[in-house]
């Protein structure tokens, strides 16, 4: 994590990476919501081993970048919501691996 | 910082990505081992049936006649054997499982394996109702292809919520329940190769390929 965000400092020719996903459970989120339609809050919780404050801030910033798209349900009486992926969080998504992959090839 | 440990850093991103997409997605913990503990219960299991069988049709040779309770007693007998085959087998496979998914650090009941259950249920169950339909009106002859079907039909389903090698075991019941059909009569062999041989192959490859240190 320290890492990522001391390469934000650095001029980086690859274009492509997105800010977003220099953090690492942003970056969590969405490899799960690429591979998962629709996942719940508590779901995403266990899969990212992560706290309910910490994961919720989080989805907050995904939802106001429009990368995610949630959905407020109930089960029951309780409250279920699911989060997905939306369009422009996809190709941000994918524009960042292409990236990535590219820093790894270019630079050796 | 070096572009070194920028690469590093990426390389690390990546790893990271592909790790959570799989832990994520797919139910990884399926031991193979089980699938060799489930074979083993199924030739048990076949074994039994056979000397019941024989016994059955023994004692109809001998006596030149059957009755109605007979018939009654082997139907039972036979459904008590299944019975305890399917929860000796389930019992000894979920405990692989779990031995496997505790030593990988994962958890055994979580979103990958909950979903994994439901996509395996609702084709065994249609599978047992139909079976069970079948038995009330006597039609004993297509059980085995009728479990072999569904079974490989649950399994090819599964296939896209676990390792995905589980979907040739699939085919290969489905193609040994469509050739069952032409074979009538014969069965308890053709549910003995599907549920144990079967089984057992498909563990010991699935244990060479991923567990084996």
């Amino acid at each position: 994590m320290e890492g990522l965000i001391r390469r934000k400092s650095m001029k980086n020719p690859i274009t492509g990476l997105s800010k977003v996903f220099e953090s690492r459970i942003r970056l969590g989120v969405m490899s799960v919501l690429m591979v998962n339609e629709e996942v719940n809050f508590n779901d995403l919780k266990e899969m990212l081993e992560v706290t309910d404050g910490n994961l919720a801030t989080h989805l907050v910033n995904l939802e106001e970048n429009g990368f995610i798209k949630v959905h407020k349900g109930f089960i029951g009486k309780k409250t279920n919501t699911t989060y997905s992926v939306t369009k422009s969080g996809e190709k941000a998504f994918t524009d960042h691996i292409i990236a990535l992959e590219n820093m790894i090839k270019g630079m050796k | 910082m070096n572009e070194t440990s920028q690469q590093t850093d990426s390389l690390q991103d990546i790893k990271d990505i592909r790790r959570i997409m799989d832990r994520s997605s797919r139910f990884i913990s399926l031991s193979g081992l089980s699938g060799i503990a489930a074979g083993v219960c199924a030739l048990a299991g076949a074994v039994v049936a056979n000397t019941i069988l024989k016994n059955y049709y023994g004692s109809y040779n001998s006596q030149g006649f059957f009755s109605g309770d007979d018939f009654s007693r082997l139907k039972i007998r036979l459904a008590g054997l299944a019975a305890v085959v399917f929860a000796m087998a389930f019992a000894s496979s979920f405990y692989l499982t779990w031995k496997k998914a505790r030593k990988q650090g994962l958890p055994v009941w979580d979103y990958t394996s909950k979903r994994l259950a439901w996509n395996m249920i609702v084709p065994l169950v249609t599978g047992a109702a139909f079976i069970a339909g079948m038995l009330r009106y006597d039609i004993w002859i297509f059980v085995a292809p009728a479990c072999l079907l569904f079974y490989g039909l649950a399994l090819v389903n599964a296939s896209k919520y676990t390792l995905s090698d589980i979907r040739y075991l699939g085919y290969c019941e489905i193609v040994l329940g469509l050739v069952n059909m032409f074979f009538i009569g014969y069965g308890l062999w053709f549910w003995a190769i599907g549920f144990g041989v079967l089984h057992i192959i498909y563990g010991i490859i699935m244990w060479s390929k991923y567990e084996r240190k």
